[in-house]
C-alpha cells in the first residue's frame, strides 16, 4: 500500500475492444482523457460503458487494444496505480451492514490513509451525513446512499474517478449539490469519467461527451443544441 | 490418430492370444482395457493440471484448449476405469464395488473434472479462467486423495487388485499401454484442434461485426 | 508482507463485524448443522439408540454441508453492492484479501463448532475426554483445510452463472481428503479402542493439505479474480 507514490495527468485509450465469447460489449474504442477535465459516457443500456470504466479501472482487461496512464501501462504499475483510481460502482461499494463512518474508515484504512478518523469525519460533513454517521448504511435512502459512496471512491483524492449512473435515483437538489461537488473534483485537477442518462445534469458539468453505442464510441460535438438534443442526432446518425 | 486406430485394431488379436485366466474366462481380458485406462485417467489429470497451471500463469489460450481436452479424456477414460472396474471385481470377488485406494480415487478425479465440464458449460462467460482453477487443484489433490484412502482402507485389507503377472501377460498388458497412449496422444490432439477451430470461428464471427 | 498481514486483519475484521451485526451466518450454519446431525442421528438409529461410531461421521458430513451453505452466503453478501469488486480495486495484495476472507470464515465456523461438538458429544454419548485437544485440532485443520478451498471457489464463483449450484459440485469432490481424515481421526479417538497415534497422523496429513492449499490458493487467487 505504502507502494512508490505514482501520478499521472492524462489516460490513452487506444483500439480497446473487449467480448465476452460471442458477444462483442467494446469495439475499438479510443479516446484520451486529460487531468481537470470531466467526460460524460452516453449511451442505451448495454452499450458498454460499465465495460469501459471497468477497463478504465484496471478490473478488467481488454481484449485488444491498450489503455495507458501518464504514457505507462496498466500491468506494469499494479499496487501504485490502484491507489490513484477512484471507482464509483453501478451498486455502490458499500457494506449495507456497516454504519457510513464504518464504511469510511475501512476503507480509509485499507487505501493506507493517515490520519483516517479525521479524513472519515471530513468526507461525512461533504456528504452532509454526519448527524447520519453511526446509523447503518441499510438503513439510508438511495441519495444518501450514493453521496456516501462517491465520498468513499474519492477519499483518497484519487487522480482517475470513475463514476457509474452516479445521478440515478437522486432528486433535484442532491443532483445539483452531486453536480457541484463533481464540478469541485474536476477543478481540482482530477481525470474524471462519467456514465450517466441524466443529461440535464451532465451538461452542467462536462468538458467533453461521448457516446457508446453496441461497443463503438463517438465523441458528441460542443455545440449544436442541448446536450440530449446531440447525443440523439448522433444516435441517429450511427443507425444509419 | 490414424498409428493409434491401428494399433487399437491389432489389440484384440493380441489379448485374445493371453492365457485366459482360469476362474474368469473372457473378462479377465477387461484388465488389459482397465489398467492402461487407469493409468491415463490420472495422466491425463496431471496434463489438465499442468495445463492449467500455464493458462494461469500466461493466459494463452493454446494452453486453455489443451486443459479442456485433458479434462474431457479424464472423463473418458475414467468412465472406462470405473465401468470396467466392477465388471471384473464382480466376476473375480463377487462384489460390484471395493472401496480401495486406486479405484476411490479415480471416481473421486473423475467427479472433480466432471465438475471441471459443468463449470466451462454452464458457468458463463470467463469460466476458463476459472476452471483452471479447478483443473489445478484438481491435480494437487489427487495425491491426498490417494493418500487418505489407502491409510484408510489399510485397516480393513482387501484383495489386491494387481496380481503379479506372468511374462505371457505382461506382453500383451504393455502392447494395450502403448495403444492407449497413443489412442490418448491422437485423441487430445484431435480435440485441441476442434478447440482451437472453436477459437478461430469466435475470432472471425466478431470481426465480421467490425 | 506486514502490508499484507494488515490487509489481511482489516478484511477480517470487517467480516467479523458484520458479522456480529447481523448474525444471520452463525444462527443459520448452527441451525443448519442441528437438523442435519439429527436427520442423520435417526437415519442411523438401531435398535432405539443411534450408533455410536456415527458420530464422527456425522459430525464431520454436518459440517461439509453446513460449511458450504456459510460459505455461499457470505458471498452473496459480497455481491450485494459488488464490495468484492472494490476490494480488488484497493491498492492491497489479493492473497491478503483472501487471507482475511479464510480468517474470517474459519472463526465463524469456530464458533458453530463450538456448539456443535458438544451436542454431539450429548447426543452420542461419545468420550472425548479421552484427548479433547486432539479433536479440536483434528476440527480446527480440517475448517480450514475446507475454508482454503471453499473461500477460493466460492469467490471465483461470484459473478459466474448457475453459481449455487456450481459451489457444492466443484467443492465436495476436492474436499474429500479432507472428509475423509476427519472422520477417520475422530472416529480413532472415539472408537471403542483409540489408537490416538493414528489420529495424530490423519491430523499431519490434514495440516500437510492446509499448507499445500492455501499456497495454492494464495498464488492462484490473483490470477482467477481478474477478469
Amino acid at each position: 500500500m505504502i507502494a512508490a507514490p505514482f501520478d499521472f495527468d492524462r489516460v490513452e485509450v487506444r483500439d480497446v475492444s473487449r467480448h465476452f465469447g460471442r458477444r462483442r460489449a467494446l469495439a475499438h474504442v479510443t479516446m484520451d482523457l486529460h487531468a481537470g477535465e470531466l467526460t460524460g459516457l452516453f449511451g442505451p443500456n448495454g452499450a458498454g460503458k460499465s465495460t469501459l470504466l471497468s477497463v478504465l479501472s484496471t478490473l478488467m482487461h481488454p481484449s485488444g487494444g491498450s489503455v495507458t496512464y501518464g504514457g505507462r501501462r496498466g500491468r506494469d504499475l499494479g499496487d501504485s496505480l490502484r491507489a490513484r483510481i477512484g471507482m464509483l460502482g453501478h451498486d455502490l461499494f458499500l457494506y449495507a451492514d456497516l454504519t457510513a463512518r464504518e464504511n469510511l474508515e475501512f476503507f480509509g484504512r485499507l487505501y493506507g490513509l493517515d490520519d483516517v478518523p479525521t479524513r472519515a469525519r471530513a468526507a461525512l460533513v461533504a456528504a452532509r451525513l454526519d448527524d447520519r454517521a453511526d446509523d447503518r448504511v441499510s438503513s439510508f435512502s438511495r441519495g444518501m446512499r450514493q453521496r456516501l459512496a462517491l465520498e468513499r471512491a474519492i477519499l483518497h483524492h484519487p487522480r482517475l474517478v470513475l463514476l457509474d449512473e452516479p445521478f440515478t435515483g437522486l432528486d433535484d437538489a442532491s443532483s445539483v449539490a452531486l453536480a457541484a461537488r463533481l464540478t469541485a473534483v474536476r477543478d481540482a485537477g482530477a481525470i474524471v469519467v462519467m456514465a450517466t442518462h441524466d443529461f440535464d445534469s451532465a451538461d452542467r458539468v462536462i468538458s467533453q461527451a461521448w457516446y457508446l453505442r453496441d461497443g463503438r464510441a463517438g465523441s458528441l460535438p460542443g455545440a449544436g443544441g442541448t446536450l440530449r438534443e446531440r447525443y440523439r442526432a448522433a444516435i441517429r446518425r450511427a443507425a444509419e | 490418430m490414424a498409428f493409434a486406430l491401428v494399433m487399437l485394431v491389432g489389440a484384440p488379436f493380441v489379448v485374445a492370444q493371453a492365457p485366459a485366466e482360469a476362474s474368469m474366462g473372457l473378462v479377465s481380458k477387461i484388465f488389459y482395457f482397465h489398467v492402461p485406462a487407469a493409468m491415463l485417467t490420472l495422466s491425463s489429470s496431471f496434463v489438465c493440471g499442468l495445463a492449467s497451471l500455464a493458462y494461469l500463469a500466461r493466459r494463452r489460450p493454446g494452453a486453455d484448449h489443451v486443459a479442456l481436452a485433458a479434462a474431457e479424456l479424464v472423463v473418458v477414460f475414467g468412465l472406462v476405469v470405473l465401468v470396467t472396474g466392477p465388471l471384473w471385481a464382480r466376476k473375480a470377488w463377487g462384489v460390484w464395488w471395493v472401496w480401495e485406494a486406486r479405484l476411490v480415487m479415480t471416481l473421486v478425479m473423475w467427479m472433480i473434472f466432471v465438475a471441471y465440464l459443468m463449470l466451462r458449460r454452464f458457468g458463463g462467460p470467463g469460466a476458463e479462467v476459472l476452471a483452471a482453477a479447478v483443473g489445478l487443484f484438481g491435480m494437487a489433490v489427487s495425491p491426498f486423495v490417494y493418500w487418505s484412502v489407502n491409510l484408510w482402507r489399510t485397516m480393513h485389507p482387501t484383495t489386491s487388485v494387481l496380481p503379479s503377472l506372468p511374462s505371457s501377460m505382461a506382453l500383451p498388458l504393455w502392447y494395450c499401454v502403448a495403444a492407449f497412449v497413443c489412442l490418448y496422444v491422437g485423441l487430445l490432439l484431435t480435440r485441441v484442434r476442434v478447440a482451437r477451430g472453436q477459437a478461430a470461428l469466435e475470432r472471425a464471427y466478431l470481426a465480421l461485426e467490425d | 508482507m506486514i502490508e499484507a498481514l494488515r490487509t489481511a486483519w482489516l478484511v477480517a475484521r470487517k467480516d467479523l463485524v458484520v458479522e456480529a451485526r447481523s448474525r444471520e451466518l452463525v444462527y443459520t450454519t448452527l441451525f443448519f448443522s442441528l437438523a442435519a446431525i439429527l436427520i442423520f442421528a435417526f437415519g442411523f438409529v438401531r435398535e432405539g439408540r443411534p450408533n455410536e461410531d456415527m458420530a464422527a461421521g456425522i459430525l464431520w458430513v454436518s459440517l461439509a454441508f453446513s460449511g458450504t451453505l456459510a460459505l455461499g452466503r457470505a458471498f452473496e453478501r459480497e455481491r450485494e453492492g459488488e464490495t468484492l469488486r472494490a476490494l480488488l480495486l484497493a491498492p492491497v495484495e489479493r492473497g491478503a484479501i483472501y487471507l482475511g476472507k479464510v480468517v474470517a470464515l474459519v472463526s465463524l465456523m469456530t464458533c458453530v463448532e463450538a456448539v456443535i461438538v458438544p451436542v454431539v458429544v450429548l447426543l452420542f454419548n461419545a468420550p472425548i475426554g479421552r484427548a479433547p485437544g486432539l479433536v479440536a485440532a483434528l476440527i480446527v485443520a480440517g475448517t480450514i483445510g475446507f475454508a482454503a478451498v471453499g473461500t477460493l471457489f466460492a469467490a471465483m464463483l461470484i459473478r459466474a452463472h448457475s453459481r449455487d449450484v456450481l459451489l457444492p459440485v466443484l467443492l465436495y469432490p476436492i474436499t474429500v481428503p479432507v472428509v475423509i481424515a476427519g472422520v477417520r481421526g475422530t472416529a480413532a479417538i472415539l472408537a471403542v479402542e483409540p489408537n490416538l497415534a493414528l489420529a495424530r497422523m490423519w491430523l499431519t496429513m490434514l495440516i500437510f493439505f492446509d499448507v499445500v492449499f492455501v499456497t495454492l490458493a494464495l498464488w492462484t487467487f490473483g490470477a482467477v479474480m481478474s477478469e
